[in-house]
């Protein structure tokens, strides 16, 4: 249980983010911001070298080792698991592997059996639990939050503070409520929800909150859905996305490596439980959505909030009030070389990226493999599957998704971020255009000159058979 | 951390909002391990037309930004800060920030400053009227200043304190290091740990 001081003092009714804030809360009033702990602290090769640095210049330890872990991601290669061809991407790796060498910190490097995506990597080796504190200098850290922790993402000159002292400084934000009503309809996903929220909200639209996602919708959803719900936080602008945790959070985290056993894991159990919501508990602000009105969606722009039904049409600029939107719509169009009007089911597609912290694990590809078995991808496209994890691969290969897809003529790949964000070699072409998993449709993210339109799993599946913008239902 | 406190120089008008960082520098400029040296990464993708802004003459040593709502979104990278201070920007305007880039700013030195869009707007018909008109951003006022206009801004008094004298975090939070270890031996046992490795 938690024992801060303001624990005690507080009896009014709390939200589940004030209580998990409170609980970590080292340091309260005065001029300074809050001092909260953090509970766990992911790093990978991209925003970890200069933190370190940072410490060596210092003459720094990594306070807490036993609270740290790293993993190679962002700038791998998922062609093969030994060769990284860029002298500048391999010295990042080596670079990577030398800190934590020298300051005493686990890493799964690429070829162990739990490298992957940092925010798949957490969840699968029960590290991430419900009412923690977890960052990540990597803006998807939201995506823990789908535990009921607070989780969020930070910058290089914070990794090296949370490394130094376990803790960081925070402001104290804002609670919003994002309130989903009723069930999703058949083939709506989590993935088409959180598109449909932040075309609502524009990507500012959080900015300053922790927002809460509840209702029978986010009840229903899998633990994965709820990781692609939070993972999207930062998209419109959350500090923070998370869910109350339940008996589907106990299950999932029951058995995993780090999760507490015996004696502990009662004690987690009862502290896990008094983490919802108090009735009467205050928001700052709500958002209600009604499930049953959903459809697959996806993105017409070049920032996620650039999103319509894809039963819907290619927007017409000329029709939005707002000047800046009016403008930032005209210049997504001709970047993404759409003609207003369009039906979104007749934008052909040159690839499918299936994979990210947003859709890359199992039931991601499960959903997936369903669609695609016994079907075949079109020739006008290449389709690139990439695991979360080599954990979610060896599950997908013992599943025998991986045959599904290759026998559909999908390129099989190795865990790794990949096309999601264009560093390492999986980029588009100029021109080209994708449909994708992922999270980020900005200009140039998946490679210069690329095109990206955001889709679930279940719509790229469908997009790579047809070579259109497609659900399942349209095959 | 360089102290700022106050800054006067040319302004370029970027009239575009949601420059997320990705915009800003994209990714494949993210592999170097150093913490400088960014500034060929910046605006990549748009410094290849020369009509974009950077671009012009009278705009290539304007040392504050003027944008537009939503700058910074995205990804978390502290490259996108290292760039616009290695290519020489010393503050940024905006409507309107995302949270990292804002916290990640503030860290090195680049005063990112919030004015509402009409000012905005003001700022970028005069930089595009007169490129070289002078601006001044005064963090210890409080103050964007430019000709005989002036906008007063909101900036929390701690940051302020800490960007004007130029403060170390690591070195103001170690200072309540009895705190932190005070916390540490009331936390819950049962909390994971990633050190002994399970598998």
């Amino acid at each position: 249980m938690s024992r801060t001081p303001q624990e005690a003092e507080e009896s009014r009714p709390r939200t589940l983010a004030e209580k998990v804030w409170d609980a970590h809360v080292v340091r309260t009033g005065g001029q300074q911001p809050d001092l909260l702990y953090i509970d766990l602290h992911l790093l990978h090769e991209v925003t970890s070298p200069q933190a370190f640095d940072g410490l060596r210049q210092a003459g720094r330890k990594v306070r807490r080792t036993d609270l740290t872990i790293a993993t190679e991601d962002h700038n791998t290669p998922t062609d093969n698991l030994f060769t990284i061809a860029d002298p500048t991407s391999r010295k990042q790796i080596e670079t990577l592997r030398s800190n934590c060498e020298e300051f005493g910190v686990r890493i799964h490097s690429l070829g162990d059996a739990q490298q992957g995506v940092v925010h798949v990597v957490g969840p699968q080796l029960g590290l991430t639990q419900p009412g923690m504190t977890v960052v990540c200098g990597d803006s998807h850290t939201s995506t823990h939050g789908a535990f009921g922790s607070i989780a969020f993402g930070i910058g290089t000159s914070e990794v090296e503070h949370v490394l130094a002292t376990q803790t960081l400084p925070q402001a104290k934000p804002k609670y919003m409520a994002v309130t989903v009503n009723g069930s999703l309809p058949e083939g709506v996903s989590a993935k088409d929800l959180i598109l449909k929220i932040i075309s609502i909200t524009g990507t500012g639209g959080g900015k300053g909150h922790i927002v809460e996602y509840r209702g029978q919708a986010i009840e229903e959803l899998s633990m994965e859905g709820r990781m692609t719900v939070c993972n999207m936080s930062i998209e419109w602008g959350a500090k923070a996305g998370l869910i109350a945790p339940d008996e589907k959070t106990a299950a999932y985290v029951k058995g995993r490596p780090h999760a507490p056993a015996g004696e502990d894991w009662d004690a987690a159990l009862e502290y896990w439980q008094s983490l919802t919501t108090d009735e009467g508990a205050v928001f700052d602000k709500e958002i209600v959505i009604d499930a049953a009105s959903l459809s697959p969606f996806v993105t017409w722009g070049t920032n996620p909030g650039q999103g319509v039904e894809l039963s819907g049409s290619v927007p017409d600029p000329t029709a939005i009030d707002d000047p800046n939107e009016r403008t930032a719509a005209a210049n997504a169009l001709t970047y993404m070389g759409l003609e207003a009007g369009t039906p979104m089911r007749e934008v052909p597609v040159d690839v499918v990226f299936l994979g990210s912290c947003t859709n890359g694990r199992i039931e991601d590809l499960r959903t997936a493999a369903d669609v695609i078995k016994g079907r075949k991808v079109a020739e006008t496209v290449n389709m690139m599957v990439v695991p979360g994890s080599a954990k979610v691969r060896e599950q997908a290969i013992e599943e025998g998704l991986d045959q599904v897809f290759i026998d559909a003529g999908a390129d099989w790949r190795f865990a790794g971020c990949s096309m999601c964000l264009g560093m390492n070699p999986d980029q588009l072409t100029p021109g080209q255009r994708a449909a994708s998993t992922s999270n980020r449709n900005f200009e140039g993210r998946q490679g210069k000159g690329g095109r990206t339109h955001l889709v679930s799993p279940a719509v790229a599946a469908a997009t790579a058979v047809t070579g259109r913008l497609a659900s399942p239902a349209d095959l | 951390m360089d102290k700022f406190t106050t800054h006067t120089g040319t302004a370029a008008p970027l009239r575009r909002s949601n420059v997320d960082t990705d915009q800003i520098i994209p990714a494949v400029y993210l592999k170097r391990v150093t913490k400088t040296g960014f500034e060929d990464g910046l605006f990549a993708e748009w410094r290849e037309d020369e009509k974009f802004l950077l671009n012009q003459p009278e705009y290539r040593d304007a040392t504050i930004l003027v944008t537009g709502t939503e700058f910074g979104t995205g990804s978390s990278r502290e490259h996108a800060v290292w760039a616009l201070k290695d290519y020489g920007f010393k503050a940024v305007i905006a409507p309107r920030f995302g949270d990292i880039f804002r916290g990640n700013s503030l860290k090195n030195g680049l005063l990112t400053v919030e004015l509402p869009e009409a000012a905005v707007e003001e700022l970028w018909l005069l930089a595009e009227l007169h490129p070289d008109a002078e601006i001044t951003v005064d963090l210890a006022a409080c103050e964007v200043r430019a000709g005989d206009r002036t906008w007063g801004f909101e900036f929390d008094e701690f940051l302020r304190w800490r960007m004007m004298e130029g403060l170390d975090d690591v070195a103001l939070t170690l200072r309540d290091e009895d705190k932190i270890a005070a916390f540490e031996s009331n936390r819950d046992a049962w909390r994971p740990k990633t050190l002994p490795a399970a598998v």
